[in-house]
């Protein structure tokens, strides 16, 4: 006799949602006048993604473990997260939103005829918003997944998209699809990893389910070498998307190739939904284990701060320096995967929201900064920027005072909380390593300052263009956000507290 | 308290609201801000209760729950002068600074309302009672001034800014590291809380103790500035503006030391015991060293830094001394060397922009052509090398004093410091103010009127608390006290000699 599993639509319904205005997408594109799509297209993905926000709001609270069997989980971590990816992919959209980033047709070879008439044309194809969208509902499920098939599924849904999305850029189109070939073969091989990591777990504990693995670490009956195996190439698929050290190096070949609207849709929501997977498989399935993966990840934790954060001194492109920035941001957030408790995974949670904010708005900003033939990411050619507009350079400023940790900016609250945690666990060293990266950052990022504030701008310098309403808007919101957490943080602190919890 | 914090900030808003193109306007409204904060602050003094130990004027408010972190202000005697000069030297330096805002990257009134700003956390970091809230302040204090000295100032003004920016980041940081830990342990300990007397009565064992007095006392040491990690300060003092110099080795540096006696001491005492002998070595050698490179130095500017570092040197020899009267001179001494480096600056700034150059060659016989001028330095630099009868020498004689109760041969090595201070001012003196008139300097214009009110309160200051220093001092005593009491220490018995 066979019984239909148990479906809890409603507690799915935000995954449901964004996936069915994918679909819609998907067909706009196919049947609509190419006028009219990307307005329409606009329109759907933000009306998609605030239903669903709008939908998780409904269901905030509510706990489960079986609303798809027993291969999800709704639970506080789980919500904060995908709340946060919801809220971060509107405002990447609203930069997506102005379509000059994004190549007329994909498919034409760079520099070809088909290219060209294809431009002249006017022929702006509008893949981009569907793929968005496809991103965003593997996004939505990476985190609550609880069994590794599922989370293989999910990676993959998040991951197929972005691939092709890093391919999009209207300029610099062969960096660009070098950019995306690079990232979509390491892609490939970190989720063979992954898969690799998942088969030896299985081959562990004999579950799939992370509560299961969990149940079979405590049992302590099977063979440890297994479980280290498998520990370690499941980590390795995780740490790949994150971009910690040593599996960091496609970050800054596909920040600088990738379109900039994209750039920052990955650098925030990827490392959010990456974070919040790894963050339920170390706590959940692995945290009895602490002993054994705890000097690796600490490890980990450490190259990947100091890695980053030297790297990024030598960078003179932004959209690189912002790389190796993400990846020291990287190894801050893994001392909450050490910290192993409830004040790291408030920490957490918290870090990721303000560092998405943060993010978005740093790459909105250079989105702004062209000259004739488009974005200008040298920043040489930045200096004297402040002198230009002041009022670009200032909010530039605040983001990347933030990022420093800056007392005043949401990064402060956000390292305060996140070291807090870790601390708190005993893992002083982390912290030390910390606060020492923090002050490498702070030099990169200052050295910027001073070429935007303190410089005379030359001649070949760049000008910055009027922005739309909607990336005006959205460069807005994360500047008062930026703000707002480092002055006022209580509100969002206190969310983050009552949603820190797995349900195991 | 809150008021006096929020005047200035007040302030900058207006200072927006203004209409464009008239710079006069910005000028006199930026003054009159600080001068209304500077009468409520006499108002809080005056209301002041010289006879409670405790802090006063409390206020608090929750900001971060989830934290234990509180908005709380309050001040003891040591916070209400440092607060009281901070008010002061405001008003004086916008006023005495008028038109140094014209050379700079932005607009006069980016520079006032930079100025308002940091008046805001400077009381603000003083009056704080709550460890986060004060590193908040200290932290956010720097950017500010790195952009009063990479926008306003001279030469490499870029570079200095940011040297200036790295070091005090970089011992922030640590600080952080410190507040952290610090906060862990209370929450273990008595809740969440981040409250200054609160965090007094933790137990600490003792290698974690020192670690966080560690973490803090770096940090006020590159603020301080003491040797070895003072290399910042004379390049940041060559490159700001006069009014900035003032303010920030005048009152931010004094934020380190304030930190030392509010922190270090209160907070961690055994582990300040422990590194006790450590320090004063350090101030001895900051006293020397200081003092030397000061005679050596050619540029007015350097020169003051220097005999700054040597000046910092006694404060740290007095708060480590570990005596009610070492406190109460090296509180004395923060407020005595915030007036006489004002002086300096001030002084040094005219006469650097009358003769364009900062060079003391360059200013010879300036006693003939600009007397008032003349006069201004001679007693502001009598006041660095502490003569009896200005203010500064009280400070110095309490702070050995002090010190030799407890550590003799300590105050000897300092007493020399001393003789070295008269040689290198007296040699500037007689360089730049005696001797022939320097070709070029014949027709340079003395004081005008403007600049001798700004000069004249800061000497009258210096002269006034020189003979009658028992108001500050009355005021001080009870503060010191109580932060000797909380470390656990009591004043060692003079013996009598047979």
């Amino acid at each position: 006799m066979l019984t239909a599993p148990q479906i809890s639509y409603s507690l799915l319904a935000p995954i449901l949602i964004v996936l069915g205005g994918a679909l819609l997408g998907v067909l706009v594109e196919a049947v609509m006048k190419k006028g009219s799509r990307a307005a329409i297209q606009t329109a759907i993905a933000i009306g998609t993604l605030v239903l669903s926000f709008a939908y998780l709001i409904r269901i905030h609270g509510q706990s489960s473990k079986t609303a798809a069997v027993d291969s999800v989980a709704i639970d506080g971590v789980g919500i904060f997260i995908q709340g946060t990816i919801l809220v971060l992919s509107l405002i990447a959209v609203l930069y997506i939103a102005d379509t000059d980033n994004f190549t007329a047709q994909a498919s034409a070879v760079p520099g070809s005829e088909e290219e060209r008439a294809a431009v002249v044309a006017g022929k702006q194809q509008t893949e981009v918003f569907p793929l968005t969208l496809f991103a965003v509902s593997g996004m939505l499920l990476f985190p609550i997944a609880t069994d590794l098939i599922t989370l293989f599924v999910a990676l993959e849904v998040l991951s197929l998209p972005l691939y092709l999305m890093a391919g999009l850029s209207r300029r610099r189109r062969l960096l660009s699809q070098e950019a995306a070939l690079k990232y979509f073969l390491l892609g490939a091989f970190s989720s063979a990893f992954f898969l690799f990591g998942a088969a030896f777990l299985y081959g562990y504990s004999g579950s799939i389910t992370l509560d299961g693995i969990a149940t079979a670490i405590s049992a302590n009956s099977a063979n440890d070498v297994f479980l280290l195996i498998g520990i370690v190439f499941l980590s390795v698929g995780l740490l790949f998307k994150i971009g910690a050290v040593p599996f960091h190096s496609w970050t800054p070949d596909v920040y600088q190739g990738a379109p900039t609207p994209i750039t920052g849709f990955m650098a925030a929501c990827t490392k959010i939904a990456a974070m919040g997977a790894t963050l339920r498989i170390f706590y959940v399935a692995f945290g009895q284990a602490e002993w054994q993966w705890k000097p690796i990840i600490l490890t980990i934790a450490i190259l990947t701060m100091v890695v980053g954060g030297i790297a990024a001194i030598a960078q003179r492109d932004v959209k690189r320096m912002l790389a190796f920035s993400s990846i020291a941001h990287a190894g801050f957030l893994l001392a909450a995967v050490l910290a192993l408790n409830t004040d790291g995974l408030k920490g957490a949670l918290f870090y990721l929201a303000t560092y998405g904010f943060t993010t978005l708005g740093a790459f909105g900003i250079i989105t702004l900064v062209r000259d004739s033939s488009g974005e200008v990411t040298d920043l040489n050619r930045w200096v004297g920027l402040g002198k230009k507009s002041p009022l670009v350079a200032s909010i530039f400023t605040l983001f990347l005072l933030s990022f420093a940790g800056i007392p005043l900016t949401s990064g402060f609250i956000a390292k305060f909380s996140l070291f807090t945690g870790a601390y708190e666990s005993g893992n002083t060293v982390v912290v030390v390593v910390g606060v020492l990266t923090s002050a490498i950052t702070a030099f990169f990022y200052l050295r910027v300052v001073v070429m935007l504030f303190f410089t005379d701008p030359k001649s070949d310098s760049v000008s910055v263009v009027i922005p739309s309403i909607m990336t005006r808007a959205a460069i807005a919101i994360c500047a008062i956000v930026t703000i707002v957490l480092g002055v006022a943080p209580s509100l969002l602190l206190n969310t983050a507290q009552t949603f820190a919890t797995f349900i195991r | 308290m809150t008021i006096i914090e929020l005047v200035p900030l007040l302030g900058v808003i207006g200072l927006f609201v203004l209409p464009k193109g008239s710079t006069t306007l910005v000028k006199q409204f930026a003054i009159g801000v600080s001068i209304v904060d500077l009468i409520l602050s006499i108002i809080m003094a005056l209301r002041f209760d010289r006879s409670v130990s405790a802090m006063q004027f409390v206020e608090s408010r929750n900001w971060i729950s989830s934290f234990g972190i509180k908005y709380a202000v309050g001040i003891d005697g040591i916070a209400l002068v440092l607060i009281l000069m901070t008010t002061v030297l405001v008003p004086i330096v916008l006023l005495a600074g008028w038109n140094e805002s014209e050379n700079g990257r932005w607009s006069p009134r980016v520079y006032y309302a930079l100025i308002l700003v940091l008046e805001t956390m400077m009381v603000g970091v003083f009056a704080a009672t709550d460890v986060f809230l004060f590193y908040v302040i200290f932290e956010a204090m720097l950017i500010p001034v790195y952009f009063l000295i990479g926008g306003y100032g001279r030469g490499e003004r870029a570079q200095a800014a940011m040297k200036f920016l790295l070091y005090s980041l970089l011992g922030g940081l640590l600080m952080l590291a410190a507040v952290i830990g610090t906060y862990v342990i209370a929450t273990n300990q008595i809740g969440a809380t981040f409250d200054v007397t609160a965090l007094s009565g933790l137990h600490i064992d003792s290698a974690t103790e020192n670690m966080l007095f560690l973490g803090f006392f770096i940090a006020f040491a590159i603020k301080a500035p003491l040797w070895p990690l003072h290399t910042w300060l004379p390049t940041a003092a060559k490159s700001a503006t006069p009014a900035t110099s003032v303010l920030l080795l005048g009152v931010l540096d004094k934020v380190g030391t304030y930190g030392m006696i509010r922190f270090c001491i209160t907070l961690f005492p055994h582990a300040a015991h422990t590194f006790t002998p450590a320090i004063i070595v350090l101030s001895l050698i900051s006293i020397l060293y200081g003092a030397f490179l000061a005679i050596g130095q050619k540029d007015i500017n350097g020169l003051i830094a220097f005999t700054s570092i040597s000046h910092f040197g006694f404060i740290t020899l007095g708060i480590f001394a570990m005596t009610s009267q070492g406190l109460t001179g090296a509180s004395l001494y923060m407020v005595n060397h915030g007036f006489s480096t004002a002086a300096l600056f001030l002084v040094a700034g005219w006469m650097a922009s009358r003769r364009g150059s900062t060079k003391i060659e360059d200013f010879g016989g300036l006693q003939r052509v600009t007397p008032v001028m003349a006069w201004a330095f001679f007693i502001a630099g009598m006041s660095a090398l502490a003569l009896p009868g200005l203010s500064s020498f009280v400070s110095e004689f309490l702070v050995l004093v002090g010190t030799f109760t407890r550590y003799p041969l300590a105050a000897i090595i300092g007493t020399t410091g001393i003789v070295l201070a008269a040689l290198y001012v007296l040699l500037t003196v007689q360089r730049s103010l005696h001797g022939p008139t320097t070709s070029g300097n014949e027709s340079l214009s003395d004081l005008n009127l403007r600049e001798k009110i700004a000069i004249a309160p800061v000497i009258a200051i210096l002269v006034f608390f020189g003979f009658f220093p028992k108001p500050i001092t009355d005021v001080l005593n009870p503060a010191s006290h109580q932060v000797m009491t909380r470390a656990g220490v009591e004043d060692p018995q003079p013996k009598a000699g047979k």
